[in-house]
């Protein structure tokens, strides 16, 4: 029958182009490759990588934490310490050392403690309700265990500070540079000063010699 | 004797009068050149140049800074776009300040571009009964939320509309923008605006010499003069480039958002598309660009 051989025409064409197909999806692949994986880029993330920084990848753009976390000073590595100290998983108020954490403890203290997050055998880290042990570098993944939504609006940069550039490389702060994670309330602030009231602004009174000429 | 009245005589008249003015003033060409300077959007490239090349030297002489004056047009398929969170914003005016200084705002007498109005959570949103003048010992305040409010953006702008001598208009990239050389101080876009977004120079405009940004843009925070209306541009001479506008950086707990509208991977887009957003004055028809929304 005619219609089913210009049918059969059709289909064989299809075919033929279908054998491009894959060739053409590979080609697309490699371009995405290299366009997202620019050496320049790759090396600046290993350097921030070494120098403690945080790197995330998003679609198009490498995004830096602008500063490691915010440590005390002096106490990491906390294994120096810990490490002579034999662990006690009672849950009990801080006395000896931490006390000043123990005083401001206030993120669902009736129910959470020291080892909540913190791991017990390896002080260096933290540690997920799975187990999984994390650096303070990656606390955020912590926060987000209970602070889901947060954490999604955190990645695509809708909750929480950047700063850099609106099409291109950002920098961001971990929750923790903004929460202190053991009373994560935002601190109040001091005002800036309110501007002058409309009635306050003098301008016609000469200011100086320059503006008595002007009249 | 013959009254001489007619339009001829009184033409010859006033030249004449206009010209002897000028001699007597000591106006010098420059000045002169600088009066009948053209409005920026008909200047060629050439005269642009020229123009900023002497614009810089004029600031140099001024302020002992080396200064960069851009004029860069806007950007192919960008329209750009503010959100602002008003459930994180605590209301302690750092954008104002970061704004003054960013934006070369006169000092004295001051002028701000962004006003942070203080409203009753019991209230809403209600501009007649907000406050700008608030000042505790620590914000938050309790009861309280924070608003805070600068150009708007509009899509369809009134204020570019009545000026007379289309001294304002609005870029291709959606930031409104005025030619301060080109502006004759009538105020009617003060008028216009429902969002006091504008301001005017009453006074000289004062910067200290060791304040002020010396990376500039033409159409936006080049040192004003007196007599001319000004505004927030999304700080032009940053977002041009790619940056993030001042406010957005300073902003402590992050409220401040800002992207291109035409990026469907930008943040913005995300905070439309994903968050509860408003507009102010809604019923005016003015289709801001500035966005505010709930992040909570």
């Amino acid at each position: 029958m005619k219609f089913k051989s210009i049918r059969m025409r059709q289909l064989k064409r299809n075919r033929h182009f279908g054998r491009w197909i894959p060739a053409l999806f590979m080609l697309v692949v490699l371009g995405a490759c290299s366009a997202s994986g620019s050496q320049a880029e790759q090396e600046e993330a290993d350097s921030n990588l070494k120098a403690g920084n945080v790197v995330q990848y998003t679609n198009e753009s490498t995004e830096i934490a602008v500063e490691p976390p915010p440590l005390t000073d002096g106490i990491f590595p906390c294994n120096d310490c810990h490490s002579d100290i034999v662990p006690n998983p009672q849950r009990r108020e801080l006395v000896d050392f931490h006390d000043d954490i123990s005083a401001i403890f206030n993120h669902d203290s009736e129910n959470r403690w020291c080892l909540d997050c913190h791991d017990m055998n390896n002080r260096d880290s933290l540690r997920l309700a799975s187990g999984k042990l994390l650096s303070f570098e990656e606390s955020y993944k912590l926060c987000g265990q209970c602070h889901g939504e947060k954490l999604r609006d955190w990645k695509v940069g809708v909750h929480g500070k950047r700063i850099g550039e609106w099409n291109g490389k950002k920098e961001y702060l971990l929750c923790v540079h903004c929460h202190n994670p053991h009373s994560p309330k935002f601190e109040s602030m001091t005002p800036e000063p309110p501007p002058v009231r409309q009635e306050d602004i003098k301008i016609y009174e000469p200011k100086n010699q320059e503006n008595d000429e002007e009249k | 004797m013959k009254k001489s009245n007619s339009r001829r005589s009184f033409l010859k008249n006033i030249s004449l009068a206009s010209a002897s003015a000028l001699a007597l003033s000591g106006c010098s060409l420059k000045e002169l050149e600088k009066f009948f300077q053209k409005n920026f959007r008909t200047l060629s490239e050439k005269e642009k140049k020229q123009l900023i090349e002497e614009l810089e030297a004029e600031y140099k002489e001024k302020y002992h800074k080396e200064f960069h004056l851009s004029d860069k047009p806007a950007m192919d398929g960008t329209l750009f776009g503010y959100a602002l969170d008003i459930s994180r914003c605590i209301g302690c005016r750092k954008c104002v300040y970061a704004c003054v200084e960013e934006n070369n705002q006169s000092r004295e007498p001051q002028i701000h571009w962004i006003q942070v109005l203080q409203m009753e959570k019991e209230k809403g949103i209600d501009f007649v009964h907000s406050d700008v003048h608030y000042n505790p010992e620590t914000v938050p305040e309790e009861g309280h939320f924070y608003l805070p409010v600068q150009c708007q953006q509009c899509r369809t702008p009134q204020c570019t509309t009545v000026c007379p001598v289309k001294a304002t208009w609005q870029e291709p990239d959606g930031i409104v923008v005025v030619d301060y050389n080109w502006c004759i101080g009538c105020r009617y876009c003060m008028a216009a605006c429902p969002y006091g977004a504008r301001h005017f120079n009453w006074g000289k405009p004062e910067i200290p010499e060791e304040e002020i940004n010396t990376e500039m843009h033409y159409l936006g925070n080049r040192p004003r003069m007196k007599g001319v209306v000004e505004k927030c541009t999304f700080c032009i001479q940053r977002v041009r480039e790619g940056r993030y506008p001042a406010c957005v950086e300073i902003c402590p707990v992050g409220a401040r958002k800002f992207g291109n509208l035409l990026d469907p991977n930008s943040e913005i887009r995300y905070i439309l598309e994903n968050k509860r957003v408003l507009v102010l004055k809604e019923e005016l028809n003015t289709q801001p660009k500035f966005y505010y929304f709930f992040g909570v």
